[in-house]
């Protein structure tokens, strides 16, 4: 969704009186518009009492945060080590391969953004991936194949 | 009206990941199609996961289980007579008598899989409550003598004396003190943070409620990483819940989600995170015990560690402390992960071998190849080989070995790994994570990845070994946290345990 900025003025509205109120705050416009812009940044930092700085400080420290948005489904492969020794990294490769682009990257169609990501809790059950919000365990080429096109749909 | 069958079918991340929200949806269809009346239970799970989705049905003899189950199967698992027990291929009988789980001491996990986790009903029909109740005929001295009694110790990978912590905050002066639950399980191959606050969320809440009467604090947060959606989503519904049966009479709890921070699992750092910062270390002293959120008094405690306090008020701290080896008293819930036959989640007195938990409860790997290195603790934890299989777990075992126990994470490689990869891996992962505050940690993880790259080239490997080696020693001492202070650990445990793959041909 594009910037809005009445909208965002809502949204911080709602977490503004939370003790430490900056990360929901931040989380909230992440998952509404998809991404925390520069306009955002101001008007957080006005909003909260707190200098761009701080505000920019925080955003760029967390990897959840996006400065611009991303594809329409965030495809996330797990690269820690449960997941390495079920064949992440291959599997990494291969996703890489067939999207055409590299971690944090988009398609050119706009779909798909592809992250790394540290740990979903599944490594009893490696490698794990997750696709929008789809859990896929046991995770291979064609199960991440077909959750991207349900997505699709 | 014919009788209502339950049927459990499990919610936790790992059974939803394997497909069974699918198999609860053919469940009711082919009930609905059949004419049966059933009642679907989204249970967390036991823990099988291998078994996972690990369908249970409640018959007039106790519970069946059935698993791995696939949509597929679900017409024959009617067919077969499931709702009455009947035989089929992926039958286990009852669940709890599966060896995995017979053998097995659960505390924490008592009620985990077994119970509908957001069914406060379940919950006190299972024992939920008593342990506050028993904490309120206690009062707050006696509480916290029942805690330190019990040897508990921080289930998050430090081991400190919980009891310790909470008198340390308790004799603190100030009237406002906070009781932080540290849900930032960031360690690959654990999962037992979220297994508990999937499949028994009221366990963690009344624990936390205990803690804040036991240290005079009346409001609590969560601190959960956003990577553990289905969690946080039953954490939400469990905070209703609770709060309508009057759970936060004494003390509010608030959930916060993290974003995206492995060091934010690290204390101080995940308390600046929660008062809305970067997450950065800060430097101890002063304790967060002493100076915590907002400058106040916190108990930081690890999901584990508050959801066993209530089980350990209703059994008693004498027979949790008489579990044990060591100074490692009661059980760990420890995890298998990785390439392993079965996963999942096992809860034990600490003691048992390394060797027990990967052969004989693990069954050895799931590629059927031999077991080539174990990394216990997460990724700031040792590889340790199949010579070191004789080491139990337990606290002070692993670390005169130079490993840790860490959150009990079992993370297991066949023999197709490198380990110079893994040990450039950990120093990749560290400059990834590090929050950037101290020297050792912010350049050193880079230099080390340097250092790694040229090893692994066949650059002169002997002076970059000595080098990586001296390096590893700068971290350790001079690290603010344990992200750069243990990430020797991994590094410098596979260059000795597994010399041959760092010198290459």
């Amino acid at each position: 969704m594009a910037w809005d900025k009445e909208r965002a003025a809502g949204i911080i509205e709602t977490y503004q009186h939370l003790d430490g109120p900056a990360l929901p705050v931040l989380r909230a416009l992440q998952l509404e518009f998809g991404h925390v812009p520069d306009e955002a940044v101001a008007q957080v930092a006005e909003a909260l009492n707190l200098s761009r700085a701080e505000v920019h400080g925080v955003v760029t420290f967390y990897h959840d945060f996006r400065r611009t948005p991303g594809g329409r489904t965030d495809l996330k492969i797990c690269r820690a080590e449960a997941c390495q020794a079920m064949g992440a990294d291959a599997l990494a490769d291969e996703a890489r391969r067939r999207l055409g682009i590299d971690w944090h990257g988009t398609t050119k169609d706009g779909e798909v953004t592809l992250e790394p990501m540290f740990c979903l809790g599944l490594c009893s059950v490696a490698p794990a991936a997750q696709v929008g919000d789809r859990l896929i365990a046991r995770a291979d080429w064609p199960k991440l194949e077909e959750a991207l096109l349900k997505c699709r749909r | 009206m014919p009788s209502m069958t339950r049927i459990y079918v499990p919610a936790d991340s790992a059974a939803l990941a394997l497909g069974a929200d699918d198999v609860a949806i053919a469940v009711a269809a082919e009930a609905k199609r059949l004419g049966v009346a059933v009642e679907i239970v989204r249970n967390g799970s036991r823990g099988m996961h291998w078994l996972e989705p690990l369908v249970e049905v409640q018959t007039a003899s106790g519970r069946i289980g059935y698993g791995p189950v696939t949509v597929s199967d679900v017409a024959g698992l009617f067919a077969a007579g499931w709702l009455e027990g009947g035989v089929h291929a992926l039958g286990i009988g009852d669940p709890a008598q599966h060896p995995f789980l017979a053998r097995q001491t659960r505390w924490t996990f008592s009620r985990c899989g077994i119970i509908d986790p957001v069914s406060w009903q379940d919950y006190t029909a299972h024992g939920g409550g008593q342990g506050l109740a028993r904490a309120r005929a206690l009062g707050a001295k006696a509480t916290l003598e029942a805690i330190t009694a019990s040897g508990l110790r921080g289930r998050g990978g430090a081991g400190f004396p919980a009891g310790i912590k909470w008198r340390t905050v308790h004799d603190a002066p100030g009237d406002v003190k906070y009781v932080v639950c540290n849900a930032d399980e960031g360690d690959s191959g654990t999962f037992a943070d979220r297994m508990v606050m999937e499949g028994d969320p009221f366990a963690l809440l009344e624990g936390m409620v205990i803690c804040a009467l036991a240290v005079g604090a009346r409001k609590g947060f969560i601190y959960i990483r956003s990577e553990y959606p289905r969690a946080i989503a039953v954490l939400e519904h469990a905070l209703v819940v609770a709060r309508a049966n009057g759970l936060f009479e004494d003390c509010a709890i608030e959930l916060r989600i993290g974003a995206g921070s492995y060091v934010c699992g690290e204390e101080t750092a995940l308390l600046e995170s929660l008062e809305g910062k970067r997450g950065q270390v800060r430097a101890k002293p002063p304790l967060p015990a002493h100076h915590g959120l907002f400058g106040k008094p916190t108990v930081v405690n690890n999901v584990l560690t508050l959801a066993t306090v209530p089980e350990i008020l209703v059994r008693g701290a004498e027979a949790y402390a008489a579990l044990g080896t060591g100074r490692s008293r009661g059980t760990l819930p420890f995890q298998l992960a990785g390439n392993i036959k079965h996963g999942g989640l096992f809860e034990a007195p600490f003691g048992l071998t390394l060797g027990e938990i990967v052969d004989d409860i693990g069954g050895g790997t799931a590629t059927g190849r031999p077991v080539r290195a174990v990394q216990v603790g997460g990724p700031l934890g040792a590889y340790f080989p199949r010579a070191f299989f004789d080491t139990p777990l337990d606290y002070e075992a692993f670390a005169a070995r130079d490993g840790l126990v860490g959150h009990g994470g079992v993370v297991v490689f066949d023999e197709s790994v490198d380990m110079a990869r893994q040990a450039r891996f950990a120093m990749e992962f560290c400059a990834a994570e590090s929050c950037g505050k101290c020297t050792p940690c912010r350049v050193g993880s880079v230099r080390g990845m340097e250092v790694i790259d040229k090893i692994l080239a066949g650059r002169d490997v002997d002076a970059n070994l000595a080098l990586l080696d001296d390096l590893c020693s700068t971290l350790r001492l001079g690290s603010l946290c344990a992200l750069g202070g243990f990430v020797p650990y991994p590094v410098l445990s596979a260059v000795r345990h597994f010399p041959q793959d760092f010198r290459r041909p």
